[in-house]
Order: structure tokens, then sequence, then C-alpha cells
């Protein structure tokens, strides 16, 4: 392997766990509230990226700057999360006290009836909205040339969510609450906590997070029906390997899934949807909880 | 002597129909197999488990169906279905002694993941398996009959019926066994189960081996009345519509997995006839209400009247 594939899966594989990350920590923080893996989160994915892709092209024609291209995509995305988290987060409380496996079919459904009218707002033509990749412009790392929306903007925005999550979580009233309440709701509201609030906060933020992975991937993928699907499985498998609620355990999964998966696209092709998989289950066989979970005592 | 009678009825219901309207033949063929795979499902169901995955096991029989049929092209149809059916069972054997050890999202995800596995494999290996286009299945002899199309899809749609029935009987019978209510005890609590010294890792392995070895089946049925096995088989989307089957079934009874099939088949019949390219949106809406009103699908209001009739005598 050259020294230029080598630095070029290594960014490649950077931006994609990028996006990975992401859609699976939205995933997690949904699961936080509702406790179970919400499958229209694709949904939200292929949604987040058509809406940025639409605003764009209505609002975005012509202009020059980054910052509006960049702003424009996160607008998207913001509103997409929202309408939608709020849409999921309400069909679910009708399903509150049912069987898991019932609300789990639950999104299914929803899903379902999100792809349709994904294909009936966009249509089954290709959507490609690449004015911001342009606007970046581009960069030379160690002789390699590659585009700064990928290089720097998209790992960029994933550490920053990244830390600023974090910060959210351990050192605001809101974000402590939200733990709290995602660590036992009951106790939390006995404690005096709008738990109803704060779940309908956390799944919001889930909703754009998303959302904001659709928004992000948006510039650099062509949006075709099915993304949804596919990238609903793999930000499933992320979520597995890394335990579930477990936000730092995600950022590294991504890491080692989407840098896997860059370096089988140069190195060996017929592999690479296969990988994020494989991971998974090695993963999971090595540590049934997932990588970075700490072992529960059973209830009995 | 009951259940005989409602046996027959069903066998002269569906046959007759056939006969009366030809172009009934395949959706019923279908809608049995699908019922065959959702019945799979419900056997899962029954410990509280699910799995996105199955439809890796109807995958791998439809291969095998087409692989041996390529390689023995005189081999006949029933030989090539038990085949199919084989290399099911081996398989949930070998992954079911691994995912058994998981539960609830980790199972669900790792039947997933797997089947996810297969069906990129499939798809990618051109030369093989004929990449995403599949293979064709040529029509075989059943039961040393050479039959052309019409009069094989007739044999076809008597043998599934009558598989059908042996499975709602089997599985019924399997509910019934001690075996089976351990599997039902896995949901409602398995520690305790463990502390009865029961094994809950065999018992739902076993329950695994059996709802491969039926999805299996009905891939092998379902290659054969297609004559084409494609990977799309195996995608998890195809997973989802047993499970969705299976809730509209509801998993009180074995029969349930066929009345919501037939009626899963028909409502996408329909539903893509009146609204185009948006049968999704109509299945996906139905499957929210039928969970909202039906929690416990068709087989459950079945239930709900006997328990009331029950009551008032």
């Amino acid at each position: 392997m050259s020294r230029d594939i080598f630095i070029l899966a290594m960014l490649d594989g950077m931006s994609y766990a990028g996006l990975l990350f992401l859609v699976a920590l939205g995933l997690t923080f949904i699961f936080g509230v509702v406790r179970i893996l919400n499958v229209a989160h694709g949904s939200l994915y292929a949604f987040g990226g058509y809406g940025a892709a639409s605003l764009g092209l209505w609002l975005g024609q012509g202009s020059e700057s980054a910052v509006a291209s960049v702003l424009l995509l996160v607008t998207g995305a913001i509103a997409v999360g929202i309408v939608l988290g709020t849409v999921l987060m309400l069909l679910l409380r009708q399903f509150q006290d049912r069987d898991p496996i019932l609300q789990l079919l639950v999104t299914f459904g929803a899903f379902m009836i999100f792809e349709d009218l994904q294909r009936m707002i966009w249509g089954t033509q290709p959507y490609f909205v690449a004015d911001v990749v342009n606007q970046m412009g581009t960069s030379e790392l160690l002789g390699v040339v590659y585009m700064n929306y990928q290089l720097l903007f998209v790992p960029g925005a994933a550490l920053a969510v990244y830390f600023l999550l974090k910060w959210f979580l351990n050192s605001t009233l809101m974000g402590r609450q939200i733990i709290a309440v995602t660590h036992d709701r009951e106790v939390a509201t006995a404690l005096g906590i709008n738990a109803r609030r704060i779940a309908y906060l956390t799944f919001v933020v889930g909703a754009v997070l998303g959302a904001l992975g659709g928004a992000l991937a948006s510039p650099t993928t062509s949006l075709v029906p099915g993304i949804g699907a596919d990238m609903i499985v793999l930000s499933f498998a992320v979520v597995a390997s890394a335990g579930l609620g477990q936000i730092t355990g995600a950022l590294i999964t991504a890491l080692l899934i989407g840098l896997s998966r860059s370096f089988c696209v140069y190195l060996a092709p017929e592999f690479e949807v296969v990988m994020p998989y494989l991971i998974m289950v090695l993963v999971l066989l090595a540590r049934p909880q997932g990588l970075f979970t700490v072992v529960q005592a059973r209830k009995i | 002597m009951r259940s005989l009678l409602l046996n027959t009825a069903a066998v002269v219901v569906i046959i007759g129909l056939a006969m009366a309207f030809p172009w009934l033949k395949l959706p019923l063929i279908l809608s049995l197999c699908y019922g065959l795979a959702a019945l799979g499902i419900v056997v899962l169901l029954k410990a509280g488990q699910i799995s996105f995955g199955h439809a890796m096991y109807a995958c791998i029989s439809g291969y095998v169906v087409a692989f041996v049929g390529h390689r023995f092209p005189g081999m006949d149809g029933v030989l090539l279905i038990a085949l199919g059916t084989l290399a099911s069972v081996v398989a949930g054997m070998l992954i079911g002694a691994f995912v058994v050890r998981y539960r609830e999202i980790f199972f669900g995800m790792l039947n997933l993941a797997i089947s996810m596995v297969l069906f990129t494999v499939l798809g990618k290996f051109y030369a093989v398996t004929g990449g995403t286009d599949g293979l064709r299945i040529n029509r075989p002899t059943l039961l040393g009959f050479e039959l052309t199309r019409d009069p094989f899809e007739i044999a076809l749609l008597v043998l599934v019926v009558a598989i059908s029935l042996a499975a709602i009987w089997g599985v019924q019978r399997y509910f019934l066994s001690s075996s089976g209510q351990a599997l039902a005890a896995i949901k409602t609590n398995e520690t305790r189960l463990e502390y009865l010294g029961v094994s809950a890792k065999k018992v739902l392995w076993k329950g695994y081996v059996l709802s491969a070895s039926l999805c299996g089946l009905s891939g092998s049925l379902f290659g054969l009345s297609q004559g084409l096995v494609t990977p799309e088989m195996g995608y998890w989307l195809r997973s989802g519509e047993f499970v969705f089957i299976a809730i509209l079934g509801g998993a009180g009874h074995a029969v349930g997995a066929f009345v919501g099939a037939i009626l899963y088949e028909f409502l996408k019949m329909y539903a893509a006839a009146l609204v185009s390219g948006s049968w999704q949106l109509v299945l996906g809406a139905i499957l929210i209400v039928i969970i909202y009103f039906l929690p416990k699908g068709i087989t459950g209001l079945m239930n709900r009247r006997k328990r009331l009739i029950g009551g008032a005598a």
C-alpha cells in the first residue's frame, strides 16, 4: 500500500466516521428516552439530507459564501429534526406502556410511511447539491489533494457536537436532568423533574442529530431512495457494538467502523459493505453487552 | 373433530378459490410461503425475541435450491425443497448456537447483521451467485411428474397447503410441549426458568432452529414458485415483512401467521393497485393502526371471542 492511499483511506474514514457518529449518537439519545431502537431513524437521516439539499437549492443558489451554505445545511437539519422528532414522539407516546417489540414495530411502520412520503416529495431522481464543497475549496496534505469539506468540516462538526454534548450533559442543569431521566425515569420524576418535557427534549435532540448526519452527508453523496434503510442498519451496528447509551463509545466505534470501511474500499472493495457487520459480530462475540457498557446485575 | 372440519374447510376454500380464479394461484402460494416464514417469527415471538434477519434463511434455502437444481438438473422438486430446508436447519443450528446468548435488541441486531453479511456477499460475488440479478430456477419434476406451468402451480399450491397445515399442527404441538412451555417462559421470567434447572439457551436454541427451518422451508417453496432467487430475498426489509405478518396474525395461535400472510398479500396487492407507488405508506399506517387496536393480532381477536363465549356458558 502506497503512502498516498494510506492517507486517502485515513481521511475518507474520518469523514465517514463523523457522519456515522452523528447518526448513531442520535439513535442512542432516542434509545435513552423510549428504550427501543428507533427504526425510523433512517428516515430522519434521509429527510435531513433531502431537506438540507432543498433548502440549499431554494435559498443558496448563486451564493458564494461557505458560511451561508453551512448555515442552510444546519437550519434544514434542525427544522427536519424538530418536525419529524415531534411527530415520532407523539406517535410513540400513544404506545408508551405496550410491549417493547410492538413499540419497535411502530417505528418500523413509521419508517415505511416516511419512506414513501420521501419518494412522493422528492421523487426518485438523485439529488446532488455540492455548492458548499466547492466553496470550501481544497487543501494539500502530505502530497494528497483533499476537499476541505471532508477533511476539516465534517470531522470537525462531529467533534464539536461531541464536546458540546459532553459539556451540555455534564455541566448544565438541563443536561443533568436528561441524564437523570434516561437513567431512571421514576426516580427522576420523584425528584421533581418534569420527565415528560425532558424526554421530549432528548428525543428531539436525537432526531436533530440524525437529520444533521443526513444534511452533512448530502453535499458528498447523491440522495436517492433507500439511503435511509442503509444508514439505519449501519448506525444500529455502531450503537450495538459501542453499547447502548454510550456517547464516547459511539465515537470510538464509529471511528473504528469508518476507518476499516474506508481501508476496505481501497484494499478489498468486495468486503466494503460487510465490514461494519463483521466488526459488530466480532465485538459482540467478545463482549455481549457492547464494548463500553458496564454489565448490569440481573433483576429477578 | 372441530379442528378437522376447520382444516377441511380451509383446504376446500383455498383450493376452490384457486380453481375458480386461476390468477389467484400464485398470490395464494406466495402468501402461504410468507405465512410459513411468519410462523417461524411467531415461534421467536413466543420467547419474546424478535429477529430482523430471518429472511436470510429463506434466502439460504432458495439459493441452495437454485444451486442444486443447476448442478443436478434431473432432481425432483420435493427433494430440492427438502435439501433447501436442510441447509437452513444446519445454518440455523450454527448461527443459533451463537445468537441465543443474546436477548432483545442484541438478538435482533445480530440476526440483522448476519443477514446483511449474507445479502452483501450474494450481491457481490457475481460469478457464483449471479449478483443482484440472482439465479434462475428451472421448473423441476414434482414426485416424478413433469408438469407444464399451470399444473405445476396447482401441484405446488396443494403441496404448500399440505405443508402449511402440517406446520400449524406441528408448531401448536410444540407450543404445548414442555420445550414450548419453557420457550414461553423465557419471555415471562428467564431467571426463574434457570432456577428450575432448565437451560434457557438450549430451549431458545431449539426454538431458533425450528424458526430457521420454517423460514427455510418457506424460502425453498418461494424460490420454486417464482423460478428465481435474488439477494433481495434476504434483505432486512423482507425480514421486517415477516415480523409485520406475524404481528398482524398474532402470536396466540400458529394459524395466525397464515391468516396474517393472506391478508398482507392482498392488502399489498390492493394498496399497490389503489395508490400505485405508495403501498408502503398504506401498509405502514395499517401496521400502526393494528398495533394500536389489536396488539394481539387477529388471533387475539378470536381468542377473546372464545373467552367471552366460554364466560357466558
